[in-house]
């Protein structure tokens, strides 16, 4: 019908018209004057979601499932909630590290591994190619309906004339055009991204447009169109809720692998992260885009319910529903608006999915293969740049021939929607090893890299291979006896886990043992110096700083290398500009170790991660920074801690050291004064009675006929000061003794009682001489007390002495105690004289003071008495205090301990 | 007209033996035995020269001397001051405070008997 020109024109005019854009978006660019950025933009742009398995294959799984195929789109809806925290990071880090693809993303995650980069690379590749054959066959069967209807689809057309095979190649040369005119990835195709938002307008306006005319064309609106189809028993099963497909289970299963998906497709990642302009725009696209599938799947059922209805009995692919019914109807225009808004959805998952995908075998694949196998014949080369292009045209005309290839070879086995999920699948993959990289520290790289392993194995085993025996590549028996015939290694009930359905059944096997493998192996394994570096700038991008990250380059940096190798692989005057900008304002090795640092990052987004690292390396000979150095780094740290610590410990100990030699200087200084004062005093003592003595042994000289009565009194008083001198020096002695406890004592048991009677005796001819009464109460028999007999003596006859000293002078009273109280032996000594002040009790044991000077004029003594008298009880384990005593009169006590008896008792 | 001393000191010997040793040389002589007393002597007694010792009961040496000093009536009284305490110290504190000489215990009784006619014939 529709000539083949009309349909050639038309296609062509778009693709030069989306040329047009992206050129025009280039310019724009160039010009500083940017398209795309714009949050609309970049929702429009995300939308490239929607594929042609959107677009086509929609109406194809609710012809079969009903609303089975919402959750596809539920998913994105879900996650675009969470981007704000999950996709904005994901940007933040990526800008951060010039990330040029997913499987850059998990590489420099953990530790820059080229490993696990090829690793993803070459899952990602497996996982979607069928998804790109997918787009071609959906162009291409597009094509050829248009072209031929009403004829039915023709048999497999011979190579030379497969509408596909032109498809492809052009959309080969399309991408190369679009995705590779310059290097660096990071610097964003924008012209790309203003393509793909322009083609999500036109996909969705092509399907707005044929939903309108099925439901208001053909029936007289969706009221209409539902009656009918609830009347038609064959569609009964599609409308009741209770029924769908693939149950409530697999709808969960399908909701979370879309969530997966709008995240990790490598197209999404390309468009959602790497082309990203502005992290803010993830707040509008968080939105917009959920509303953008919900209006481009409005007409699903509708369309699917129409189809049915027109085509009863599966005479039409259901998958091209919405290319058939308006041929049908005649609407030539309609159909061919229809076609190119299949051709938008294809061809704008194909290229950027392709650039995506070329990238990172570039980058992740190739380049460090390369660089391993040649690396001398790599550096000979001046400029790489070139060679780097070369490399990704490569890659994309050879993921074309690929996905063409599959196309061809699946032929129509497997339905549009089956494909996509499979897709799916292989990039849900990435889940545990990039979410878990973003918000877990300890995420190591084996435990990326055997997650990442055994969950492809699985996701291959139980999803890719029974797709090849669907098609018959693989015997059928292999699907439903096993392999060998080996019942519980189904692929499709692997263990006998039977009743999911395909998806839900290899998701639940394949996150088992990615989850499992990711996260038992991160907590048993140990990750390297650069792994933990990397995880820090991951878990935290925005507390990160530039210093903490030099550590990892070390050694020398030389500069002119740097700049030979930015040359090399940015070419020559990009290179040349980069190294210039780096350099500016930085000299000295701190300025150096920066330049290599920024340098790598800038490589990075030429190359990768990985493969900036190994580059680097090779030039700088810069030994990787092993964890037994890093060990030794934080050693060496923390032994300084520690010296500081013991340094700090010991000023704190001399500080005390000084203080108590502060404290002790201030004591003998206080002890130098209190002997000066004592020297002094006792001087003093001394001089009194010296004085008298010489006065009147002068005047016994000057005077010869003194009378004789006067004579000898003056000798008495010479006699008596000389005694008194006397006395005073041997207190003075004893009391030195005592205080310097080398006094000579001779300790025995003593009986206490018999010393009291016996000072009372010796004290009888005073105490008659004076008149003073004394009364003694004492027991007959005590326990004996470990003492000196004749000190205890001195401390007894000084006590009563004192006392007869202090008595009321007209009528002494003196009263004498002794008894035995719980351990100790107590003496009291009372006199009836005016007693001590309160505030003198203490001070009347100190030397030479004497108490009552101020009332009754100088007493006699040495007023060494009390102070000797305490040192001798107190050498005895005892106490001698002043009693407070109510009215007149002083109470001296005395205590002895009993204690040292028992052993010399009686 | 003979001089008049007042002796104040609280050891009854040295007293004693002053009293001897002034009255020997033909002075009046009164004694006090603490500070309180001295100063009453002061004013009953009317002395020309007062032998003071520094420690004393109820009211010291100094103080004494500081008393007298201020008291413009006994303007021509010279104080002649006997102490057994002997430090550098003790001694200028003692003629800072006005008294007209220091004589330390145990002095020479010659030695004493100079410097009171010394002071006495100023």
């Amino acid at each position: 019908m529709a000539s083949g020109w009309a349909i050639a024109i038309a296609s062509f005019g778009y693709l030069g018209l989306l040329f047009a854009i992206a050129f025009y978006a280039d310019r724009r660019a160039a010009a500083g004057a940017s398209l795309i950025a714009s949050p609309t933009v970049y929702a429009l742009s995300l939308a490239v979601y929607a594929s042609s398995w959107t677009f086509y294959g929609s109406v194809g799984r609710a012809a079969v499932g009903g609303i089975g195929f919402l959750p596809v789109y539920l998913g994105p809806t879900l996650m675009a909630a969470l981007w704000w925290i999950v996709l904005r990071k994901m940007i933040r880090i990526s800008k951060q590290n010039r990330i040029t693809s997913i499987a850059d993303f998990i590489a420099s995650r953990y530790g820059k591994s080229a490993l696990l980069g090829g690793l993803a690379t070459v899952i990602a590749v497996v996982g979607i190619v069928p998804y790109i054959a997918l787009q071609l066959k959906a162009v291409s069967a597009s094509l050829t309906l248009l072209a031929n209807y009403p004829a039915p689809a023709s048999a497999a057309a011979p190579l030379w004339s497969d509408a596909s095979l032109y498809v492809a190649l052009l959309l080969a040369v399309f991408t190369i055009l679009f995705g590779t005119r310059h290097l660096d990835a990071s610097e964003r195709h924008e012209g790309m991204v203003a393509a793909v938002a322009f083609e999500s307008l036109v996909k969705l306006f092509a399907f707005l447009a044929l939903g309108l005319y099925v439901c208001y064309g053909m029936y007289d609106g969706l009221g209409d169109l539902f009656t009918r189809a609830a009347a038609l028993p064959a569609l009964q099963p599609l409308t009741s809720p209770d029924s769908f497909s693939p149950g409530y289970g697999g709808w969960a299963w399908l909701t979370l692998l879309s969530m997966l998906s709008i995240l990790l497709l490598p197209r999404q990642f390309q468009i959602a992260v790497v082309e990203n302009v502005e992290e803010d725009h993830v707040r509008r696209a968080s939105w917009l885009l959920p509303l953008y599938l919900l209006a481009i799947n409005v007409f699903v059922l509708p369309v699917a319910f129409a189809g049915l209805m027109q085509f009863p009995g599966g005479q039409v692919d259901a998958d091209l529903f919405v290319l058939t019914l308006p041929l049908m109807g005649q609407q030539h225009g309609l159909a061919l608006l229809v076609f190119i808004g299949g051709l938008s959805a294809a061809t704008g998952m194909v290229i950027v999915e392709t650039i995506a995908l070329a990238t990172m075998v570039c980058n992740d694949l190739v380049m460090p293969l390369l660089l391993r196998m040649d690396r001398l014949g790599l550096r000979r080369r001046a400029d790489l740049s070139g060679l780097l292009l070369g490399i990704r045209r490569a890659a994309i005309l050879l993921l074309m021939a690929l996905g063409y290839g599959y196309s061809r070879a699946a032929g129509d086995a497997y339905a549009l929607m089956a494909i996509g999920l499979i897709s799916f699948a292989a990039v849900a993959q990435f889940a545990p090893a990039v979410l878990g990289g973003l918000f877990w520290q300890q995420g190591s790289r084996n435990g990326a890299l055997l997650g990442l392993a055994a969950g492809f194995l699985v996701w291959l085993y139980t999803l890719l291979l029974p797709s090849f025996a669907q098609s018959g590549w693989l015997p059928a028996s292999f699907l439903e006896l096993g392999p060998f015939g080996i019942a519980w290694l189904r692929p499709r009930q692997l263990f006998g886990l039977a009743g999911m359905d395909p998806i839900s059944h290899a998701m639940f096997w394949s996150m088992l043992v990615n989850i499992g493998g990711y996260v038992g192996v991160s907590l048993l394994s140990r990750q390297s110096a650069m792994e933990q570096a990397q995880a820090r700038r991951f878990i935290d991008p925005w507390g990160h700083s530039e210093p903490a990250l030099l550590l990892a380059w070390r050694g020398q940096a030389p500069a002119q290398a740097v700049r030979a190798l930015l040359k090399r692989f940015l070419g020559a005057g990009r290179g040349e500009e980069i190294y210039a900008r780096l350099r500016h304002g930085r000299d000295g090795a701190a300025g150096d170790a920066l330049l290599v640092h920024l340098a790598e990052i800038e490589l990075a987004s030429a190359i990768g991660a990985a493969s900036a690292r190994a580059v680097l390396a090779s030039v700088l000979q810069e030994e990787a920074l092993r964890p037994d150095e890093v060990l030794a780094i934080l050693d060496e740290s923390s032994q300084a801690i520690a010296h500081s610590r013991e340094l700090e410990h010991k000023s704190r100990a001399l500080e005390r050291a000084s203080a108590e030699l502060r404290a002790a200087n201030q004591r003998l200084t206080e002890l130098d004064r209190m002997k000066d004062d004592f020297l002094s005093t006792v001087t003093h003592e001394l001089r009194t009675p010296l004085t008298s003595i010489r006065a009147f042994s002068e005047i016994l000289r000057d005077h010869p006929d003194l009378p004789a009565a006067k004579r000898s009194a003056y000798l008495d008083i010479v006699i008596k000061e000389s005694e008194r001198l006397t006395r005073l020096i041997n207190d003075v002695l004893d009391l030195a003794k005592i205080d310097a406890g080398r006094a000579d004592w001779h300790a025995g048991p003593v009986d206490l009682a018999e010393v009291v009677r016996d000072a009372l005796a010796a004290s009888s001819g005073l105490m008659r001489e004076r008149g003073i009464q004394v009364e003694a109460t004492l027991p007959d028999v005590v326990p004996h007390v470990s003492a000196d007999r004749d000190r205890l003596m001195q401390v007894m006859l000084n006590l009563l002495s004192n006392a007869a000293k202090f008595c009321d002078p007209a009528d002494g009273r003196i009263t004498v105690a002794l008894r035995q109280d719980a351990d100790v032996l107590r003496v009291s000594v009372r006199d009836n004289g005016p007693g001590v002040q309160p505030e003198d009790r203490e001070i009347i044991f100190d030397k030479f003071r004497q108490g009552g000077d101020t009332l009754t004029g100088k007493p006699q003594g040495t007023g060494l008495g009390l102070p000797i008298s305490r040192g001798i009880i107190r050498h005895f384990g005892g106490q001698l205090w002043l009693e407070a005593t109510a009215g007149a009169g002083a109470q001296f006590v005395f205590t002895l301990p009993l204690a040292a008896v028992l052993e010399t008792g009686p | 007209m003979t001089h008049k001393i007042l002796i104040v000191d609280d050891e009854p010997n040295i007293v004693l033996s002053l009293e001897f040793l002034m009255e020997q040389s033909g002075y009046t002589v009164a004694v006090a035995r603490d500070g309180e007393e001295a100063l009453a002597q002061m004013a009953s007694f009317r002395p020309d020269l007062v032998l003071l010792d520094i420690m004393l009961p109820k009211m010291n040496g100094y103080e004494v001397c500081q008393k007298i000093r201020a008291t413009p009536d006994w303007a021509g009284v010279r104080v002649l001051m006997l102490s057994a305490k002997g430090r550098e110290l003790e001694v200028s504190k003692g003629l800072a405070l006005g008294a007209d000489g220091y004589v330390t215990k145990p002095f020479s009784t010659r030695d004493l008997m100079d410097q009171v006619r010394r002071l006495l014939d100023e």
